[in-house]
């Protein structure tokens, strides 16, 4: 192609109007702060709050029910992305009210690279949802973990949470060299890096295997990496731990999100027809993940800790759904397989943000409520807040009639359906193992004694919001139905 | 022999013999000058295949940002020459059969048949044609949203660099005189407030 038979067609940028909305605020903020004098900074929260709103109205606005293009194709807009998109609104704005009061107690973390950090995390997050490039997908896997890289390490003057950067910043790079890797070999294989165009050539062209599965293997280390399973799980739990509270909440809950997201448009839109090659990958990490999350996870004492290799087993059940789609070149129960992993994606986000919301509420100046002991006889100081983290407990543990016992039964369906009857077992088992320590946390707090007494404090909005955060994850399990049908509508307008 | 080849001898030789320099020299200086001859040759190189984008990227980035910095830190720490060269022997095997191995590694790569690569001619251009000007015209229309993007990593680079080492104005502990006239006793006295702690 020579320059003079370069068609360049001016991109819709209306598509892309979230993106920008965001992109500009975060400017906007960064400069804004400088003039804040304000120690509590309340004027870039509320900006920080304003794009996010902003930012779902430009996507419910843009959001027309069929698969669009532009830049060039790299950028798509469809349902699947818009619903995750709000998602990921909601959950990180809910995510900055938790862990406002924890801010301030820390002068640290009070700044405004905290919040503006955080917005070019979330544009980080809307890039890899509605990326159809693996370029794309990469720069967008650099903006939200360069951000989130930086945000471990805020407070600066910690070890543990320097360390903890430190290993999350070398092992991502590590990571992101996989990835890369993996796609120069797709390119290799298939001449394009464009994901539909991949799908397309994978299905006519003459492309050889050996190096598409070859690029394969180096893909889906990358994406579980970014989820956090079992072989590439090694930085969670330390960077759970190390990172300040506030931070973990963050890093717990909304990039899981846009970790399936790339997933799905990596692995379904554009590998579908190596479905046998990645979904057999996926089995061993998923059965590991299951494994070694829930049996490590019975011997923390720190709550943080125990809380991410409770995350390590929960990824691993979620892509239990990615592992079921094809069944011996049989896509028919592919929607159903894929809608469940990503009900039980979203539904774990709405649990985690609550459990590590919590912590969050729980801590003040000079302490940090890490310890499982520290829980020690909540019920006694305040009944309410115990009730909350019980039924979050419950829900991750599985316990029936809160949403997580709904998401583990919609994703075993699957994959009883697609007729792997011990994978199922196998699950059922590790997540007994599972119920243990989440259960531990519930009888340290209603049947142990209070080592300390101190009130627990926080705002009206922001008790009446982790109330409502609660509530949801057990309405949500009797009525699981909604959600379950917006996944599987979704999805199914969108591959 | 044509000029062209000529010069491409001529260049790898001063390439050859300015590497060979870097590991060999007793001076950290002088092995880092040496190693610019031998990008600026390596540039040079890629001048000759046409690519000149890639050999102005070399100059800029590599002789222009990383060896200075690579100087700086040369000159600014007093590095003890005779203990870094201690090992040089003792590693020189090991070394070698690791480099022999990369030669053979290449050499398979570049021989063989499966990666096509001396099958495929350099692409003839006329001679107004400019890598640069193509580079540029596709990074600002095909690429422009990774492109936007990667500005918008480099700023949260930037913001992350700042958040993580700028600890603001140190202060200094003189006392200006026309506000210590003014001082009253209430600016003296501080009441703190000592956060309860948990009974025994």
């Amino acid at each position: 192609m020579t320059l003079a038979d370069m068609q360049f067609v001016v991109p819709d940028l209306r598509l892309a109007s979230a993106e920008i909305v965001v992109l500009a605020m975060a400017c906007l903020v960064l400069i804004v702060d400088v003039f804040v004098q304000d120690k509590k900074r309340t004027l870039t929260f509320a900006l920080i709050q304003v794009s996010l709103l902003g930012a779902a109205v430009a996507t419910l606005l843009t959001s027309s029910g069929q698969i669009l293009y532009t830049f060039n194709n790299m950028y798509v807009g469809d349902l699947m992305g818009d619903l995750l998109k709000l998602c990921v609104y909601v959950t990180v704005s809910v995510v900055l009210f938790y862990s406002r009061g924890y801010v301030n107690d820390r002068p640290q973390l009070a700044r405004g690279e905290f919040y503006v950090l955080t917005l070019f995390a979330t544009l980080g997050m809307m890039v890899m949802i509605s990326a159809n490039h693996f370029l794309t997908v990469y720069i967008g896997i650099e903006l939200l973990s360069l951000s989130l890289y930086a945000m471990v390490a805020l407070n600066r003057d910690s070890v543990t949470s320097t360390e903890a950067a430190m290993k999350y910043f070398v092992l991502g790079a590590l990571a992101s060299g996989l990835l890369l890797y993996g796609m120069s070999m797709i390119y290799g294989a298939t001449g394009t890096l464009e994901i539909t165009a991949v799908a397309e050539q994978a299905f006519n062209g003459q492309i050889n295997r050996t190096i598409l599965a070859f690029g394969l293997v180096f893909l889906v280390s990358g994406v579980a990496f970014k989820l956090g399973v079992v072989p590439f799980h090694m930085w969670i739990p330390d960077v759970y731990q190390g990172a300040p509270t506030a931070v973990t909440l963050f890093i717990a809950s909304a990039p899981k999100l846009a970790a399936f997201a790339i997933m799905v448009r990596m692995l379904v839109n554009g590998l579908l027809i190596a479905s046998a090659d990645w979904q057999i990958m996926f089995l061993i990490l998923s059965v590991l993940s299951m494994a070694l999350g829930n049996f490590a996870a019975i011997s923390q004492s720190n709550i943080k800790r125990m809380l991410a290799y409770s995350a390590i087993s929960h990824m691993g059940f979620m892509l239990l759904g990615m592992v079921t789609g094809v069944v011996g070149g049989d896509a028919r129960f592919a929607l159903n397989a894929y809608s469940s992993s990503m009900f039980y994606v979203i539904t774990y986000v709405l649990t985690s943000a609550g459990a590590f919301g919590m912590l969050t509420l729980l801590a003040r100046t000079g302490f940090e409520s890490e310890e499982i002991k520290d829980l020690a006889g909540l019920n006694k100081r305040n009944p309410w807040y115990a009730a909350l983290l019980m039924m979050m407990m419950f829900s991750m543990a599985g316990i029936p009639f809160f949403v997580g016992f709904f998401a583990k039964f919609s994703v075993l369906q699957a994959v009883v359906a697609a007729g792997y009857l011990w994978l199922a077992i196998a699950a059922v088992f590790f997540s007994l193992v599972g119920a243990f320590y989440y259960l531990r946390v519930v009888k340290v707090m209603y049947f142990d004694q209070p080592v300390e007494e101190a009130r627990v404090v926080a705002p009206l909005g922001v008790k009446v919001l982790i109330s409502a955060n609660g509530l949801l994850v057990a309405l949500l399990g009797v009525f699981p139905n909604g959600l379950m049908w917006l996944c599987a509508y979704t999805l199914s307008q969108s591959l | 022999m044509e000029f062209k080849t000529f010069v491409f001898y001529f260049i790898s030789a001063v390439l050859v013999f300015a590497s060979l320099r870097v590991v060999t020299l007793k001076n950290p200086v002088h092995a880092a000058l040496h190693l610019i001859l031998a990008f600026f040759s390596a540039s040079g190189v890629w001048i000759l295949l046409q690519a000149e984008f890639l050999a102005i990227a070399l100059v800029l980035v590599y002789v222009g940002a990383v060896m200075v910095l690579f100087l700086f830190v040369v000159m600014l720490l007093d590095i003890n020459v005779d203990r870094l060269r201690e090992g040089f022997w003792k590693y020189l095997p090991l070394a070698s059969i690791v480099s022999l191995l990369m030669v053979a590694e290449m050499a398979l790569v570049l021989g063989g048949t499966y990666s096509g690569l001396l099958e495929s001619d350099i692409p003839q251009q006329d001679s107004q044609y400019s890598n640069s000007k193509a580079l540029g015209r596709l990074l600002f229309t095909e690429y422009v949203y990774p492109f936007e993007l990667a500005s918008v990593i480099l700023l949260v680079g930037v913001v992350a660099a700042v958040a993580l080492t700028l600890r603001g104005k140190t202060k200094s502990k003189s006392v200006s005189p026309s506000e210590q006239v003014f001082v009253k006793a209430k600016d003296r006295v501080r009441v703190l407030k000592i956060p309860a702690e948990a009974r025994e």
